[in-house]
This record gives structure tokens, C-alpha cells and sequence, in this order.
């Protein structure tokens, strides 16, 4: 708790860093599932708990405060024209479909869609793009100025994670299937009472 | 303190109070119910923190498909708990300790949702943002990143999906004694709502799988939502009908033959002279028509393997014998 109030007394910004204490509580409960319970159908649900945790850690280093879903919105497309390869803005263009786009959809944000247009005149170049980042850092994600996405990456790597997580959880399920029919029980210990019994009498014969 | 944290705060709390519940549960039954809820509320703090298609991929996957295979192996061994629930004491220190740690461990983690955090100002992310609609014109960027930039990481992916299936297949192999059918007598009103529903599913999924380009899905969901459809179909019925309308044997070769369509567009793109997944080489022409192709074709892949790996899982439990005790 200490943790908690020390750190968000000192926020410079975000909200605090409660959202990774909140996804350890549920870690360690999953943890402590797959160390304490012997049903091994409770261990495999303590074990989605944890990976279910795991996901959420990475998705919400991902957030960005008022941000919002890293789908490109209309007014964040580039005017395009398919027959010029990559670097081919028309200034000109570009900031008239801001501007109309603004205009009638989004009044409250005009003037930032205004300043986010001198931001993509500058962005023209691919190469000038990590040096340009470090100047001003803010640039990319502020509200003011240009939508904020939320970061795609974590959301990649976990959305992958969540379908190879269901796919590894069947395999276990299956092998909690096969321990039943062979020792007509899915608790660790009577299974272990029935091994050590087995090797027992195979000493004596 | 904005309303987004706070319901993100309120969800958080209710998400430990569930998986307390599970801990303490001791039918079986329940238990699983719970981490069904466990994986909707997970699903709705994704939607919060502007995770779509995370969202997307747990609710049908967490909240869907895993709890049905969970009942099933329920419905294989024993729904109830042996021992008693008292605390033991070691394993409660260990996660205790475990925590303790952790949680020292993010005085140096950055706030939730601050812009200026690494991660957001890193080169990559930077990129991702700003150039992936100039390369693919997509807009969604997850599907870009997803099938494009990281397209080898998804092979790999989609090749444990296989593997995993093919560990299943081999464990649950033929059934045990004779086929025992899950449900004899269908109820009428469930088998009349669920036919009512199927078409709707796999329309939605459809559009899911193609749709991925400009909103939120794509090839894993697709999969998923495709044999959510089947499986509704068996659960309703009985598992012979699902299989005349995808027989077990179609199904076998088409896990591989995802797979096998997402690495021929990785090897059809060094014939065209490009590396492996390297769309652009496709279309010479219009790198971006390159990009859109191969990425069609690639979550085409990742959603066949996912549909018939998660149906012949559901085959192979639900085909299983059960006992005679």
C-alpha cells in the first residue's frame, strides 16, 4: 500500500501505477491455484488466471491515457494516391481534407487537427522519423495536436498469446483425460499414492 | 480521477474478487463458470484500455471456447473438489513473497497511460503509427503488424496452434469404448434458438475474417467465431450432426492446410524475388496491393488452421468414451 501512495504522490503524469498492482494480486493468485490445489483441473484454471494477468500487463503498458484504439480514424489517413509510392504528400491537399474533416465532424478538435497538419508536413521523409520523436517528444500521442493511439504492439504479441493459450490449455485438459481413465483420479496426491504402491509391489515381485 | 479509470478501476477489483471466488469454490462446476466470467470481465478491461482486438480474441476464446472444453473434461472425470480448502501455508508464502517483490519491482514502471512512457516513444511503435498506412494501407495496425511486419512471428503462432492439435489428436486418438454422444435427447426449444442463431454466426465471422483490415479482427478471431458455430451446433444437437456438416476427416487436413497456405505465400514472395513474407514483392507495381494480398491470404491461413484445430479439439473430447464407473 506504502508502494502505491508513495508513487502516485509523485505522478508527473498517467494515473499511477496501480494497474500493476492490481495484475500482480491476480497473478499470485493464479500462482498460488497451481502451487496449493492438488485437483489438476483447478491448477489449469489457476494457470489461465496467471496467463490472463500476464496479457493484461502488457495491454495496459500499452494504454495511453485518452487514447484511443490503434485503428487510423479518417482524418489521420494520408490523401493518398496510389500511383505515387510512399513520400508524396500534397501539402496543399493534405490540409484541405483536414480541414473539412474537422469542419464537420469534429469541431471541438479543429484547431488541434490544424496543428497536427504542420506535424505531417515535417513528417514527410520516413528517415526523419526516430530523430524526430526524440526533439519533441509529446508530438505523437498528445490529444492536442493529434489523435492518440494506444501502442499496437502489445496488443499483437497478446492477441496471438490469448489463441496459442487456448490451444496449450486443450493439450493440458487432454492429459488430465488420459491420467483419469488411467488412475481414475485427478488429485496430484492420489496419484502419487497410487504410483508409489505401484513401484512397491514391482520391488517385491 | 477521469470515468474511464474509475470503471477501469472498478473492473480490476471485480476481476480479483473472481479469482478469489475460484480459489475458494470447491464444485468444480462453478469454479469453471467463474473463470468464464473471469475471461468477459478480462475482455471488457481490454475494450477499456483500448485493446480491441485483444478484446475480441479473449471473449471468444476465454469466455467461448474454453469454458466448453473445460465442461467437457468435467463431464470426462469428476466435477467435484476432494479435499477440503484450507490455506496451506507454504505455497500462500511463496505467492506472498513472489508479489512483494513484483510490486517493489514497478516503483520504476511507468504510470498507467502516460504518453511519455518508453514504450510509446520507441522507434518501432513510432513507425507502426506513422508509416504502416503508407506501406499496406490498412487501418487497422494491429492486422498490419500482425500478418506484415511480424508475419514470421504468426507462422510460428499458428504452427503451435497445429502442434498443439496434433497433440491432442494423438492423446484423444480413437475413442474409448463405443461413441458416447453428449447430449441423446436434444431439447427442442435450445436446438430451434441455436439454429436460429448458427447462420448469424458465420456471417459475422465472415466478415470478421475480411473485415480485419479496417476494424478490429481477423484471422484468430475468425477461427475461433467459425467453430464456435459447429460446436453450438453439436452442443444443441448432438455432435453427429455437427460432424455430417464438417466431417472429422475434412477438418484433419485442414489444420495443416492453413499453415501450408501461409507459408506458400511466404515462398511465392522469394520466387517473385523478394524474402520470405515480403509482401511487397507480389506487386511490384503497387507495393501496397502487394501488402493487401499477401495479408489476405496470410489471415486466410491463420483462420482455417485456427477453425479446424479448435473443432478437432472439440471432436476429440467431445468423442471421448466416457467410463463406466
Amino acid at each position: 500500500m506504502n508502494i502505491l501512495l508513495a508513487t502516485s504522490t509523485t505522478a508527473m503524469s498517467g494515473e499511477g501505477v496501480y494497474n500493476y498492482g492490481l495484475v500482480i494480486f491476480l497473478m499470485m493468485t493464479g500462482l498460488y491455484l497451481v502451487l496449493a490445489k492438488g485437483n489438476m483441473i483447478k491448477s489449469v484454471i489457476g494457470l489461465n488466471i496467471f496467463q490472463v494477468s500476464v496479457i493484461m500487463f502488457y495491454v495496459s503498458m500499452g494504454r495511453v491515457e485518452h487514447g484511443t484504439a490503434p485503428i487510423l480514424l479518417e482524418q489521420d489517413l494520408p490523401h493518398h494516391d496510389s500511383e505515387h509510392g510512399h513520400d508524396n504528400h500534397d501539402d496543399s491537399e493534405d490540409h484541405g481534407l483536414l480541414q473539412t474533416r474537422s469542419d464537420v465532424a469534429l469541431a471541438s478538435t479543429a484547431d488541434g487537427n490544424h496543428d497536427a497538419d504542420g506535424g505531417t508536413d515535417s513528417d514527410v521523409h520516413p528517415q526523419a522519423h526516430p530523430e524526430d520523436t526524440e526533439a519533441n517528444s509529446p508530438s505523437l500521442h498528445t490529444v492536442d495536436g493529434r489523435t492518440a493511439y494506444s501502442n499496437p504492439l502489445p496488443h499483437v504479441l497478446m492477441l496471438t498469446a490469448i489463441v496459442v493459450g487456448v490451444a496449450t490449455t486443450a493439450l493440458a485438459l487432454a492429459l488430465v483425460v488420459r491420467i483419469r481413465e488411467y488412475y481414475e483420479t485427478i488429485e496430484e496426491d492420489i496419484v502419487d499414492a497410487i504410483e508409489n504402491r505401484l513401484q512397491k509391489e514391482e520391488a517385491q515381485s | 480521477m477521469t470515468f474511464v479509470s474509475t470503471i477501469t478501476l472498478v473492473f480490476f477489483v471485480l476481476l480479483a474478487v473472481v479469482a478469489v471466488a475460484i480459489g475458494k469454490m470447491r464444485s468444480l462446476f462453478a469454479a469453471v463458470m467463474l473463470s468464464g466470467i473471469f475471461s468477459l470481465l478480462s475482455a471488457s478491461l481490454f475494450v477499456l484500455m483500448d485493446a480491441v482486438d485483444v478484446a475480441f480474441t479473449e471473449a471468444a476464446v476465454g469466455a467461448g471456447i474454453s469454458t466448453v472444453l473445460m465442461l467437457m473434461v468435467l463431464h470426462l472425470t469428476s466435477d467435484k473438489e476432494t479435499h477440503s480448502n484450507e490455506v496451506k501455508v507454504f505455497p500462500l508464502l511463496i505467492a506472498v513473497l513472489c508479489g512483494a517483490v513484483l510490486l517493489y519491482a514497478t516503483q520504476d514502471m511507468p504510470h498507467f497511460g502516460d504518453p511519455n512512457a518508453y514504450i510509446h516513444q520507441s522507434a518501432t511503435a513510432d513507425h507502426y503509427l506513422n508509416q504502416s498506412y503508407d506501406d499496406s494501407h490498412i487501418p487497422n495496425i494491429v492486422t498490419t503488424v500482425l500478418a506484415s511486419y511480424r508475419g514470421f512471428d504468426t507462422l510460428g503462432e499458428t504452427t503451435v496452434v497445429l502442434t498443439a492439435a496434433v497433440a491432442v489428436m494423438l492423446l484423444l486418438g480413437r475413442p474409448k469404448e463405443e461413441e458416447h454422444d453428449l447430449s441423446k435427447s436434444p431439447d427442442p426449444i435450445i436446438e430451434v434458438g441455436a439454429k436460429m442463431l448458427i447462420p448469424y454466426i458465420l456471417l459475422f465471422a465472415l466478415y470478421v475474417q475480411f473485415h480485419g483490415d479496417f476494424g478490429p479482427g481477423g484471422g484468430f478471431q475468425a477461427g475461433v467465431m467459425f467453430a464456435a458455430a459447429y460446436i453450438l451446433h453439436a452442443l444443441s444437437g448432438t455432435v453427429r450432426s455437427a460432424q455430417e456438416a464438417a466431417s472429422e476427416n475434412v477438418v484433419e487436413k485442414l489444420i495443416p492446410l492453413g499453415v501450408l497456405l501461409y507459408a506458400a505465400v511466404g515462398v511465392w514472395c522469394v520466387l517473385k524475388g523478394g524474402n520470405f513474407l515480403e509482401y511487397n514483392a507480389l506487386d511490384p507495381e503497387h507495393p501496397a496491393h502487394g501488402q493487401h494480398l499477401g495479408i489476405l491470404l496470410v489471415e486466410l491461413g491463420v483462420g482455417i488452421t485456427v477453425f479446424s484445430a479448435m473443432l478437432m479439439i472439440f471432436y476429440k473430447f467431445a468423442l471421448r468414451g466416457r467410463e463406466v464407473r
